[in-house]
């Protein structure tokens, strides 16, 4: 079972994404709902607004304690809330990716766009489609952190360890990719295997 | 290449603004209270509509100054209201890069036939509605995201829920009527042929929907959520109310706990009086707001 945090933003818009792979999904409102969940997917959406309900919701915590075991897939906001550090005082990340994000970087929503983009995701390469809304630019990143992919030569799509961080909406442009390799290969294998051993 | 502007793109921001809640502002600092209450966006305008109601005269879009001065205090989208049919308004605001921009019945329409044709910008539109042959035709003009209109500045909850619930009365219809009835709905409710299709089909808009005109309380906004809506849009209800901060705080809450009454019990506690609000037969019928648009 994946979980969807559904605090705000296009969660709905990610729980059709699991559907069309066939895995199993919930929306997540409440940090007792994360002991059913071995995956979690932190949506599009406003940052400010997911750290105000996070922590009056106590979400915190209970996420940064689930991402040791877990994978996480963060998307747009949802990277934003996965870094290690935002430049703004509005907004308090989980520091799950080794990386500083700085918001809204590629303007106000006339700049918004879409564009073909080139994925590694280990030795297979891909093209998707990809709509970046408001979106974050990924600023500094540690050596421990892998670029999937690089947009006008900026990072766009990260990894570390078993989670998964992007500035653009795969769940806009029907795109599985992202959410199959975390949820359904080897990530999700290796830490399920992991989670029964412990 | 890069592409900007698109429907699609536009259609994405309104996803991202989904179990939200958009604030009305009349200047920075309650921009500033907005955003800390946790706010997926702000609408900046002059005067509040239950402000418009009360003091008359043309309202028209809002000084560009003011806009600017909301834009730099905050970081979430900011939209901005034009005068339905006003297009000259609406070039200034995509001028501004506001992002989004209201064709709203809240002021003063500026042509009484003709809505702005919307796909002609890059920035996207949002548009109210009271059924769904209204909604249809702002889509089919290029709306992104329509609003169920209710009756703004009213703190009367009544006409949103009218509302919408004739919207989702009008799509059940379709997704049970046979091919061959569908033309004939699509004349009667005045809408493009092939949205009445898609809607028969889907069963749902093709553009999120949300609600709009006399929420108040935490549990309006809960009402609305559970009737179809959303995201809600708090207009006149936060600053006409005695504690602004708390009161936006607690129906940020009620969006995203819409279904828990038991968390709505503690989210409404304690608040202080919700803006005073209009019978609707207080309200003259040539002076419902709800009636502009066509």
């Amino acid at each position: 079972m994946i979980g969807v945090l559904a605090l705000q933003g296009d969660y709905e818009k990610h729980i059709q994404i699991l559907d069309l792979l066939k895995i199993q999904s919930m929306e997540i409102r409440y940090p007792s709902e994360m002991d059913k969940i071995q995956g979690l997917v932190i949506p599009g959406g406003e940052s400010t607004t997911m750290t105000d309900l996070m922590g009056r919701n106590d979400f915190y915590q209970p996420i940064q304690k689930f991402a040791k075991d877990f994978p996480i897939l963060g998307t747009c906001a949802g990277l934003i809330m996965m870094a290690s550090s935002v430049p703004d005082s509005r907004v308090k990340p989980l520091g799950i990716l080794d990386i500083e994000v700085d918001r809204n970087a590629y303007g106000r929503q006339i700049h918004s766009f879409t564009d073909q983009l080139p994925i590694k995701l280990d030795d297979s390469e891909t093209h998707v489609p990809s709509t970046f809304i408001r979106a974050p630019k990924i600023t500094n990143m540690s050596s421990n952190v892998e670029v999937i992919s690089k947009y006008e030569g900026d990072p766009v799509a990260v990894r570390q360890g078993h989670h998964i961080g992007l500035s653009f909406h795969p769940e806009l442009d029907n795109v599985t990719v992202f959410h199959d390799y975390i949820f359904k290969k080897q990530l999700w294998k290796k830490t399920s295997l992991k989670h029964h051993a412990a | 290449m890069a592409e900007k502007g698109l429907f699609e793109i536009k259609v994405g921001l309104a996803e991202m603004l989904k179990g939200g809640v958009i604030m009305d502002v009349m200047n920075a600092d309650q921009a500033k209270i907005a955003e800390d209450a946790g706010a997926v966006a702000v609408m900046a305008l002059e005067r509040i509509p239950a402000l418009i109601r009360e003091e008359g005269g043309i309202a028209r879009a809002s000084d560009p100054e003011m806009i600017r001065a909301i834009q730099s205090v905050v970081s979430i989208p900011v939209m901005a209201k034009v005068r339905i049919g006003h297009f000259a308004e609406a070039q200034i605001l995509e001028a501004m890069e506001v992002d989004f921009v209201d064709e709203s019945e809240v002021l003063t329409p500026a042509d009484e036939h003709n809505h702005i044709w919307k796909h002609d910008y890059k920035v996207p539109f949002v548009c109210g509605c009271r059924n769904l042959g209204e909604a249809l035709r702002r889509i089919g003009e290029g709306a992104a995201l329509i609003r169920t209109k209710g009756e703004a500045g009213s703190g009367n909850i009544v006409e949103a829920v009218r509302h919408m619930r004739q919207v989702q009365s009008d799509m059940k219809k379709l997704t049970v009527m046979d091919q061959d009835e569908l033309m004939a709905a699509a004349k009667e409710m005045g809408a493009p042929f092939a949205l009445v299709q898609q809607v028969a089909k889907l069963g749902k808009l093709p553009v999120p929907n949300f609600a709009a005109g006399g929420i108040a309380t935490p549990a309006d906004a809960s009402l609305m959520m559970q009737l179809g809506a959303e995201t809600v849009f708090v207009g006149s209800g936060i600053f006409m109310s005695e504690d602004p901060a708390p009161r936006a705080k607690a129906i940020v809450d009620a969006v995203t706990y819409f279904k828990d009454p038991k968390k709505l019990v503690e989210i409404s506690s304690g608040l202080q009086s919700a803006m005073k609000g209009l019978d609707m037969s207080e309200i003259p019928e040539g002076e419902r707001l709800q009636e502009r648009g066509w």
